[in-house]
């Protein structure tokens, strides 16, 4: 399993040069640096001087790929591009544009965002799988069906309208919780109450029809009727056999996430004043900050490659036949 | 279809989860907040004041500060050496750190002083003497931190030192100091640093001798010392050692700025955070290794006179301003206009300022749950989005503002301004068609400016914020004119019911008159099309690119909407190669160079990188501006600015457009509410009562618990169906089933 991990992990490198040029390419073919320098310098005032003199400082005066004027491989490394691609590989995120150390800002704001998302992923993974069991056991009956049609009204309703109203209900009308807002340690328990509720509630629809669908496959195998036929309790049957053997499907898509989980959701934490990671990728696109930009890019990169490789290694955890080789 | 099988044995643990969220929120009762209160309840009853922003400043470094959003801070923490007066009108400035207004006098070429009244072009240098207060102290900062032998504690810091700081607060001892004259001087010298890229070293080295020359020297002094170190390690110059020609320290409370010329709208720019003071130490302090890398900068965390300072600084949840202990101490106004006394603006007179102790900004990224939080009473005061302006504005048939019975019931007040900003409508006047000096375009312009009805476009798109503008000079601006004499003759009537927009058929008639009967180039016989470019072109931006289009058409004028990115909108200003836009402008000082200068000549967008977006040239313009922005204000400037106006309306290089109205709500226990729209300290004048907040706050959330056990019935409901047919389940036989 070790020369398999070490394996995947060489295959990432290629795969991080790749999203780091595209990303390089997409971010300079909408943006300048002339424009870049505009942006943080103000509108009112500015002299071109002042941009030549931002550019310099921010190293955004070299060229982006290729400097022809330069001999041997300073062709390639006095760019923009190798200038500011080289550091993230060892993770040094360097600084923002805005002259801002992106991996202590990365630090301080993934621990709000975690507070959001950890609870909304657990949580919701025990009630989606919950309600998607509760489905297939009561597969073909009128609970079965009212409990599709309820999944297909909770999956066409937009998220927002989960918040909006919830917002409107539980703090403006019902005076519960908290509009928005955050305090961080324990006393964030008042602020992610209604997000975390939200969270969990908007996923319900399509989620656990994506679970219902996995356990009626499971549930019609030759296994469960054997178990069942031996007089296997319902309950015993499918949360010890049938959910253990729809792992692989399920793990595919939670696994994943996991590492990505701190990344925040922007959403969320817009409307609820959370002070997560959610919005600092779009704050950055915003505001035309390519350091902030590329850092988050590769960071989202990295840890979904390390969600893959998570997947991979928990298959072989619920599934002996599976071998990583 | 199957009947309902089976029966579940409610698990403990998902008892006990059921149970869990009614107890945290009668823990949360427990106080006698109300629950739904996003602030810890020590903070109930406190002199506090409640705000939001919605964008993170950019920069608190007041060489480099310069939006209004910024400012909100660095106007409460820096103290430069003038303020607006806070009540009267029009804005008149006053000494804050200054000892006394300071007065110019002239110097000729050979440096010998002139009177006053000398001709502008005998003016060589403006010298200004300001003189400072004795005994302003700085907040209490580490940068200022000694030990008993006077040495700074902080100043040469090792990284051992800082290894348990992580924020400036971190740093145990705090010290603080007089302010003296070589501060200002510190500060204006560090417009030239080319570390901070100041947004006006541009244009005060224009005006601030030598000041060009120094940002050479540092620059230079800067990449020498950047080289003889690590490439990571920050440079600290020392500015002392670098003279500046035009800035000089008198003595300890004095310092003399030199100006190129006469320049007298310089004493504006001292009201700026521009010129407050920076100790050097602050700069020593900042500049160490390992400062950046834990983001601890001047940029970030504040050093001044003011107020208040800076407690607490997390831009992406709560930005705390409380009041400075070392604070020299000032008093409220004891007078303003006539009428302010009954009015009840002084109440407060004499009282010593400021009179909050703590301020607490929250980021409200959204403006839904900002505006519910004001509505419950967590924010104090509040801006009318166009989501909530229907719930909280009510307009009469005449027109006339009012708050919605809900709001009044609640004791809102509503405070409306017209700002001293313009939003205009541009033509590119380096464009063949539309622009020039040729009668032909100036027609087609004039025409233009009838048929579009800004007065209907405040109504819809600005839900009536707003007063249409009769030419470029907004209401508290001197040189502005009301009433009849104001009124722009191309484009109004002036009748009984106040001004009227000309008819269309005088704007078609102009445009036949242009070569272009009915839309159409009598030369060529093609449709007139123009192009409008803009930023974005979404469906946000549709309704209002239709109605704009709607406008031409009542011509016969095909206007073709070019949408880009606001780079590429930028670029294509910058190279002059728009032909129509929307532009605006937001007074930096309430001077009528600060609006005419943006059609002078020299100042133009495409030529000389200036705010002349239109690139409007008119040489009896730029005469009379140069003669009009050294004058003071008297009937004489008025006489000159009134023939500029009328120039600028008979070329019509803009559709006048109109000057925005300030909307702003605040509840019954927020006094002191007058808007200056120039001075950018005011947060110390405003009072608010704690007491009558909480009462009101407590009576208008209290909590509605039923819905809990609604929700708590509607889930065992939606359960027990299952519940019921999971027994059945389980306790029917096999042979039973079959039968």
């Amino acid at each position: 399993m070790f020369a398999y991990i070490i394996r995947r992990a060489l295959y990432a490198l290629p795969i991080l040069i790749g999203v780091n040029l595209i990303t390089f390419a997409l971010f300079f073919v909408v943006n300048t640096p002339d424009d870049m320098a505009r942006m943080h310098l103000g509108m009112k005032r500015v002299t071109p001087e002042a941009v030549e003199k931002w550019k310099v400082e921010h190293g955004y005066d070299m060229p982006l790929l290729y400097n022809a004027a330069a001999d041997g491989t300073a062709k390639v490394t006095d760019t923009i591009f190798f200038d500011k691609s080289v550091r993230l590989f060892v993770f040094d995120f360097g600084t923002s544009d805005s002259g801002r150390d992106i991996g202590q800002d990365i630090s301080q704001r993934m621990w709000p965002s975690l507070a959001i998302a950890l609870p909304v992923f657990v949580i919701g993974l025990m009630v989606y799988i919950s309600f998607a069991m509760l489905l297939a056991f009561f597969r073909g009956s009128y609970l079965d069906l009212s409990g599709v049609i309820l999944c297909v009204i909770l999956m066409s309703i937009s998220g927002l309208f989960y918040i909006i109203g919830g917002q409107y209900l539980f703090s403006k009308v019902f005076h519960l919780v908290p509009v928005s807002g955050y305090e961080p340690g324990w006393l964030a328990w008042r602020f992610v109450l209604l997000p975390i509720a939200i969270g969990v509630f908007a996923g319900i629809g399509a989620s656990s029809r994506w679970y219902r669908t996995i356990f009626l496959e499971e549930i019609n195998r030759d296994y469960v009727r054997t178990a069942r036929a031996k007089g296997l309790p319902e309950t015993r049957l499918l949360f010890r056999h049938v959910l253990k053997n729809a792992m692989v499907p399920i793990l595919t898509g939670v696994v994943v996430v996991l590492p990505t989980l701190f990344m925040g959701n922007l959403i969320l934490e817009s409307f609820f004043g959370i002070p997560g990671l959610g919005s600092y990728t779009i704050d950055a696109i915003q505001n035309q900050d390519f350091a902030i930009v590329r850092a988050m890019v590769f960071l989202g990169s990295v840890l979904y490659i390390l969600g893959l490789l998570l997947t991979d290694v928990s298959y072989t955890l619920v599934d002996p036949r599976i071998r990583l080789s | 279809m199957r009947a309902f099988p089976t029966l579940i044995r409610l698990h403990p643990g998902v008892i006990k989860l059921m149970l869990f969220l009614p107890l945290l929120m009668v823990m949360g009762s427990c106080t006698d907040q109300p629950w739904n209160s996003p602030y810890p309840p020590e903070q109930a009853g406190e002199n506090i004041l409640y705000s939001s922003f919605a964008e993170r400043p950019n920069h608190l470094d007041p060489a480099q500060s310069y939006s209004s959003n910024e400012v909100v801070f660095t106007g409460q923490i820096y103290e430069p050496p003038l303020q607006y007066h806070f009540l009267k009108r029009p804005y008149q400035l006053e000494p804050l750190a200054a000892a006394q207004m300071p007065q110019a006098y002239y110097l000729d070429a050979e440096g010998k002083r002139l009177a006053g009244d000398s001709p502008v072009e005998s003016i060589a240098i403006s010298v200004y003497d300001i003189e400072i207060k004795p005994g302003v102290r700085y907040q209490p900062h580490p940068a200022l931190a000694r030990n008993e032998q006077g040495e700074y504690l902080y100043h040469d810091l090792q990284e051992s030192d800082l290894k348990d700081i992580n924020e400036l607060r971190d740093f145990s001892a705090t010290g603080s100091r007089e302010l003296v004259a070589a501060d200002y001087v510190y500060q204006i010298k560090r417009l030239a640093h080319p570390r901070l890229n100041s947004p006006i070293l541009g244009l005060m080295s224009e005006y601030i001798v030598g000041l060009e020359d120094y940002a050479d020297t540092l620059a230079k002094a800067h990449a020498r010392q950047q080289q003889s170190q690590s490439a990571d390690e920050p440079v600290y110059l020392n500015l002392a050692d670098y003279p500046l020609a035009g800035v000089e320290v008198l003595d300890r409370y004095r310092y003399r700025v030199k100006i190129q010329g006469k320049y007298p709208q310089f004493v504006y720019w001292l009201a700026m955070p521009f010129f407050a003071p920076v100790p050097w130490e602050a700069e020593r302090f900042y500049t160490q290794p390992g400062m950046k890398e834990r983001n601890i900068s001047l940029d970030w965390y504040p050093l001044g006179t003011g107020p208040y300072m800076l407690t607490v600084n997390n831009p992406n949840r709560q930005m705390i301003l409380e009041r400075n202990p070392n604070f020299h101490g000032e008093q409220f106004p004891l007078e303003g206009q006539p009428g302010d006394r009954e009015a009840g603006k002084l109440t407060d007179a004499g009282r010593e300022l400021p009179l909050i102790d703590k301020v607490i900004y929250s980021l409200e990224k959204e403006s839904i749950p900002t505006w519910n939080k004001f509505l419950q009473g967590y924010y104090d005061v509040s801006g009318v989005s166009s989501d909530s302006f229907d719930q909280a504005i009510q307009i009469g048939g005449g027109g006339d503002v009012s708050l919605t019975p809900e709001l009044r019931a609640k004791g809102i007040q509503l405070n409306t301004t017209v700002s001293t900003s313009i939003s205009y409508m541009g033509f590119n006047m380096l464009d063949p068609v539309i622009g020039g000096d040729s009668e032909r375009a100036r027609l087609l312009r004039r025409a233009i400016s009838i048929a579009v009805d800004y007065e209907e476009y405040i109504s819809i798109f600005a839900n009536g914020r707003g007063i249409p503008a009769q030419g470029p000079l907004p209401p508290e601006i001197f040189g502005h004119r009301e009433g009849r004499e104001g009124v722009n003759p191309y484009v109004y009537d002036w009748t009984g019911r106040g001004a009227e927009r000309r008819p269309l058929e005088e704007a078609r008639r102009l445009l036949a008159e242009a070569g272009y009967p009915d839309g159409r180039d009598v030369e060529t016989g093609k449709p007139l099309a123009l192009f409008f470019d803009t930023t974005g072109g979404g469906p946000d931006d549709s309704a209002r690119l239709n109605w704009l289009r709607k406008q031409f058409s009542k011509l016969n004028i095909q206007l073709q909407i070019r949408a880009t990115d606001y780079n590429r909108f930028q670029d294509k200003m910058r190279k002059g190669t728009a032909q129509i836009f929307q532009w605006g402008w937001n007074a930096d000082y309430p001077d009528p160079e600060n609006f005419l200068f943006l059609l002078y000549g020299n100042n133009s967008k495409a030529k000389d990188n200036g705010e002349n977006a239109s690139n409007y040239v008119n040489a009896e313009y730029d005469r009379l501006f140069e003669r009009m922005k050294n004058m003071d204000n008297g009937s004489e400037r008025q006489r000159v600015i009134d023939d500029m106006v009328e120039i600028l309306r008979r070329d019509a290089p803009w559709v006048f457009g109109f000057h925005p109205k300030q909307f702003v709500l605040f509840h019954a226990w927020y006094h002191n509410a007058e808007a200056n729209l120039m001075a950018n300290n005011t947060l110390k004048y405003r009072r608010i009562d704690p007491q009558l907040r909480q009462e009101l706050r407590t009576r208008w959330n209290q909590p509605v618990v039923w819905p809990l056990g609604l929700v708590a019935l509607v889930l065992v409901m939606a359960v027990l169906p299952a519940v019921i047919g999971y027994r059945r389940h389980e306790r029917q036989r096999a042979l039973e089933a079959r039968r």
